[in-house]
């Protein structure tokens, strides 16, 4: 950072900074993507709230009671709770350097993270099959879209974590590759703080109604 | 090798911080489980009451959230020079403004416009 103090003889006096100062090659990637994190936390804030507001709202169709199976929820969020572990497992092997160990790792993600995904996609089949579509009642158009928010977001989770694998395997674990790794190890650790919300609010809390 | 192990370690800051150890992720792992395993219990046992059930349940789901920040999202009053901990102070302003003012806004709206062929049934 120089300011140009050279110029001053000349009797033109410089207010500012010349020299960029240095901006190292991802320096500013965390925190720009725990930003855009916390503005999908935005995104899932309102349509709790839409959710909160037309929860309730049956249109004389079916409650969650009739349609939530909580044995099922629970599978599906043990399976997202140990996804998240096996991430946090292959970061430490990342940090360590060990490149099949981590790889490893994120194929059990994967696995789990599509386990996860298909058994909520067996469940929204069940639940158009029997009539509980979107169009149903206000309850079910804000539960799909909440629920289907979250579940579109796991699937590019994957689609992303197979991305990494090839990026990764092609060309090692780089600083870049490292880079990515950590900012999705954020991306699906926060999906899983979302899910805390989905299943107390959504299911849990259903179920009392 | 220690120098080239500091080196490593400099040039890959930012991912380490957010690494952890294997102890964190297990303890995070195993409070996460004890927090989610009761709810679920309480509401299938459905055997207390259920506004008290209720209160627990999301007393349960603000701690496991805190456990996800510290344990796996690795948050802390020092990450980015403290902007991380700033940008998640603001959300969660703005997600308890938009969260409540909708909840109480719209609860009110139902309650004192209510369609007038169910006014008649009101005391």
């Amino acid at each position: 950072m120089t300011i140009a103090a050279g110029t001053m003889k000349a009797g033109e006096p410089v207010f500012y900074v010349v020299d960029e100062h240095d901006h190292p090659e991802g320096s500013s990637t965390m925190l720009g993507f725990w930003i855009y994190l916390m503005s999908d936390c935005l995104i899932f804030a309102i349509l709790f709230a839409v959710y909160g507001v037309l929860g309730a709202k049956y249109a004389a169709g079916p409650a969650p009671k009739d349609l939530f199976d909580l044995s099922l929820v629970a599978v599906n969020t043990s399976f997202l709770l140990l996804s998240s572990l096996t991430y946090g497992f292959a970061m430490l092997s990342m940090q360590q350097n060990r490149l099949g160990a981590m790889q490893g790792w994120l194929v059990i993600t994967g696995l789990f993270g599509l386990a996860f995904l298909g058994i909520e996609l067996t469940e929204f089949a069940h639940m158009i099959h029997e009539g509980a579509t979107p169009q149903r009642s206000a309850f079910l158009s804000s539960f799909f879209t909440l629920v289907g928010t979250h579940g579109l977001h796991v699937t590019f989770g994957l689609v992303w974590l197979v991305t990494l694998m090839v990026q990764v395997k092609r060309f090692g674990l780089i600083e870049a590759n490292r880079r990515r790794l950590v900012c999705l190890s954020l991306f699906w650790h926060f999906l899983d703080v979302i899910w805390i919300g989905v299943f107390t609010f959504v299911y849990l809390m259903g179920m009392l109604r | 090798m220690s120098s080239e192990v500091h080196a490593h370690a400099d040039a890959h800051h930012a991912a380490d911080d957010h690494a952890g150890t294997r102890q964190g992720q297990l303890i995070g792992f195993g409070l996460s489980v004890v927090l989610t395993a009761i709810p679920f219990l309480l509401v299938m046992n459905g055997s207390l009451d259920k506004q008290v059930t209720a209160l627990i349940i999301m007393a349960f789901a603000a701690v496991q959230v805190v456990v996800h920040m510290i344990f796996f999202l690795h948050m802390n009053t020092k990450a980015e020079g403290g902007w991380s901990m700033m940008a998640l102070i603001f959300t969660i302003i703005m997600v308890v403004i938009a969260l409540s003012g909708s909840l109480w806004v719209m609860h009110h709206l139902t309650t004192n416009m209510m369609p007038v062929h169910e006014m008649g049934s009101t005391p």
